[in-house]
């Protein structure tokens, strides 16, 4: 690029297109409640791990609806499922579900599994 | 020698029973843990094993914990479990007296009328006929009870019957035909020799009036012995299969083997020791407040036979264990989803290394609020209020925030990490060389009793203020106010504490009874052992409960658990206060007295 003496700024732009909303799809199939959730942030409010770390269920529950799937597999591990977003939560999404089920979506990318297969296998010995 | 072809189908359905059960309890048995096969044995050659067969006859044969959940009910499995023993066992006496042999083919006791045809000789005869005849009778009432559950559920106590899988319902056809047909059968041939008694002559001298007996009898004999063969070999595949397990699950627990966490021989004993009654649909509140029938641990118990277990039911329970205490087969209903739930989980991944050691506080008491009770602070201000007045020395450890206790992500199946937690608890606990550990949450007691490696004496903050009101430490004041107390599930059911908070309340004020209590109580609807029903499911559990505990008109309701409280709270008419801020309402210097709030 030529000297203009002068610089353009990098494009900001965040292109959701692009994104991936595969995640998205799998866990609103799993916790329908998912939907209804205005991430207002209610559930950080309270959350004891967040008490703790920057551990933030609102940031995760964005990231998922925007497909930005960087880092998720581990901040969703950091959840101890105590349940207490749950009850503090205005539009009664269940939340503890809703981690279990973006934790099993993220798990079914990596291991590419489909998403058909609800079934397991029963008592084994 | 006494023989006709039609006695094969059930002898070969008899033999292939029997060679299947030997060798299903020996695998069941040999592949258990060592120590375990040892206390079998153990058991076996000792004074348990009376108490196991005693509890035998109780309840395989005369259905005692059947007849407790509904008499009619009880008559109906006993008349068909203990009249068929009957059957075969006196026609067995009375084979082996009459031939005065102990080896008799086993078809002859079933098939008697068959083969002796004359009136025989022998001066016990016609009472053995007369009392055979009896019992068949017994048996057949059970039959038309049976037929009348099919119209009329609600006779039986039952809003909901199991919806059985299609083999199963052949199976019942089949054990349903057996007793009609040796009716038939008998009648047939006392119509024709008359070697019957007081209901097959009578009832044969009218079939001969109308009916080619002759031509008709030996097909009669025929069907009987292909229903009996027939359902002993549906036996191994269906429900029936609890018939022979529960005799040993029996065993197992009078010889003192213990369920663990994992899917093991103990689990899958239970999880074909259950005969699908149904009980456990009505005793449900998802069932009985929300409507869905298909999630009760019978269905799950069907659907691990079949290896086809479904996520959606495994994780669409409350984990409050109401089912397990009306189970007529003691079954650990909770326990065997637990061990699904932990076959289905990616466990252990959970990583808390962010959590850092609390800094260490030295006090004879702890007092661990647990998260729930942050969420409801006027039970952690009642609490350290009562504490503060009663002159404890004590440590409030989580007053800045909590990590989990645990216990909810060992009822998602997650138990390698929720040990990572027990971990950082049990280590902070320690720490403070305290003697008492007091918490506001049944959740976290209960897992603190029964997970953590703790030395100190672990107690729920009822029986830490019902032992410092007798200790004279707290002296509440009584009042003229009617309560009822809430037994939550884990405090309760859970932990068996149910004297010590009514204790507490009796000494401030007068308790109501509601329709269900202590092991019988309800659940808020709020439980955290449930992932799939969503908020308005869960509402109209609550809502169900609320009608129960609010029944007798208290002016209270009083409960002992932070996740119940709240939940009661947003539905209820009614306050619905923790027992800890009851009692500080009933303190002279609390704020409840002076202050004219009761």
């Amino acid at each position: 690029m030529p000297d203009f003496g002068f610089s353009l700024q990098k494009d900001r732009q965040i292109d959701f297109d692009a994104n991936n909303k595969t995640l998205l799809k799998r866990v609103v199939a799993l916790e329908p409640s998912f939907r209804i959730c205005i991430a207002c942030g209610t559930c950080s409010a309270t959350c004891s791990a967040g008490q703790f770390t920057d551990f933030n269920l609102r940031k995760i529950v964005t990231a998922v609806k925007r497909g930005e799937l960087t880092d998720l597999a581990e901040d969703i591990e950091k959840c101890m499922l105590c349940g207490k977003c749950q009850l503090a939560c205005p539009r009664g999404v269940s939340t503890r579900n809703m981690v279990l089920a973006i934790r099993k979506g993220l798990h079914e990318l990596k291991n590419g599994n489909g998403t058909s297969d609800h079934s397991t296998p029963g008592g084994k010995l | 020698m006494m023989y006709d072809h039609f006695v094969l189908p059930f002898s070969i359905g008899l033999v292939f029973l029997i060679v299947y059960i030997v060798i299903k309890f020996g695998i069941w048995i040999f592949r258990m843990p060592q120590q375990d096969i040892i206390k079998f044995f153990k058991g076996v050659f000792s004074f348990k094993l009376i108490a196991a067969a005693w509890e035998m006859i109780r309840e395989s044969l005369l259905h005692r914990n059947m007849y407790k959940v509904n008499r009619l009910l009880g008559y109906m499995h006993m008349s068909f479990a203990f009249g068929w023993f009957l059957l075969i066992a006196i026609g067995n006496l009375e084979t082996r007296m009459l031939s005065g042999s102990e080896m008799n083919p086993p078809y002859y006791p079933i098939f008697f009328n068959f083969f002796e045809l004359q009136p025989i000789a022998w001066k016990y005869a016609e009472a053995f006929s007369f009392v055979m005849d009896l019992i068949l009778l017994y048996v057949l009432s059970g039959f038309v009870l049976v037929l009348i559950k099919r119209i009329r559920r609600r006779f039986f106590g039952m809003t909901k019957a199991t919806k059985h899988r299609l083999f199963d319902r052949i199976a019942m056809a089949s054990l349903w035909m057996i007793f009609p047909f040796r009716l038939l059968a008998e009648s047939f041939t006392s119509g024709i020799y008359h070697n019957g008694s007081f209901m097959t002559e009578p009832l044969g001298n009218l079939f001969a009036t109308f009916l080619p007996l002759e031509t008709l009898a030996v097909p009669a004999w025929w069907a009987y012995s292909i229903a009996l063969g027939f359902f002993f070999i549906t036996v191994p595949f269906g429900r029936y299969m609890h018939i022979p397990t529960e005799l040993l699950l029996i065993m197992y627990r009078r010889f003192g083997i213990k369920p663990t966490k994992k899917y093991d021989v103990f689990t899958e004993v239970e999880v074909n020791s259950c005969p699908r009654c149904g009980v456990c649909i009505d005793k449900c509140q998802i069932s009985s407040a929300a409507g869905i029938h298909n999630i009760q641990p019978l269905y799950l118990m069907s659907d691990i036979r079949t290896h086809k277990v479904r996520e959606e039911i495994i994780q669409n329970c409350l984990m409050c264990g109401r089912c397990q205490e009306y189970c007529p087969v003691g079954i650990h209903t909770e326990n065997v989803r637990l061990t699904q739930r932990l076959s289905i989980m990616d466990d252990g991944l959970r990583d808390f290394q962010y959590i850092d050691a609390a800094p260490k506080q030295e006090a004879e008491v702890i007092y661990f609020a647990g998260c729930m009770t942050h969420l409801t602070p006027t039970i952690k201000r009642a609490m350290t209020q009562l504490l503060d007045s009663a002159g404890v020395n004590y440590t409030f450890i989580d007053e800045d925030g909590t990590i989990c206790c645990g216990r909810p992500l060992m009822l998602s199946g997650e138990e390698e990490s929720a040990k990572k937690l027990v971990k950082k608890n049990a280590d902070l606990f320690m720490s403070t060389g305290a003697k008492i550990l007091v918490t506001s949450c049944p959740i976290c007691y209960k897992v603190f009793n029964e997970d953590y490696p703790l030395t100190m004496e672990v107690l729920h903050h009822t029986q830490y203020l019902n032992r410092l009101v007798k200790e004279g430490k707290l002296n509440p004041l009584k009042n003229g106010a009617t309560l009822v107390y809430h037994d939550p599930c884990d405090l309760g059911r859970g932990s068996k504490v149910y004297q010590e908070p009514r204790e507490l309340l009796l000494s401030t004020a007068s308790l109501a009874e509601p329709e269900f209590e202590e092991k019988f109580s309800v659940c808020c609807g709020g439980a955290l052992g449930n992932f799939q029903l969503n908020y308005g499911t869960r509402e109209k559990i609550t809502s169900a409960a609320l009608s129960i505990m609010l029944k007798p008109e208290p002016d209270k309701l009083i409960t002992a658990c932070p996740l119940c409280k709240k939940t009661f709270a947003k539905s209820s008419s009614v306050e619905v206060l923790d027992v800890a801020e009851w009692l500080v309402r009933s303190i002279p210097d609390g704020n409840g007295v002076k202050s004219g709030v009761l």
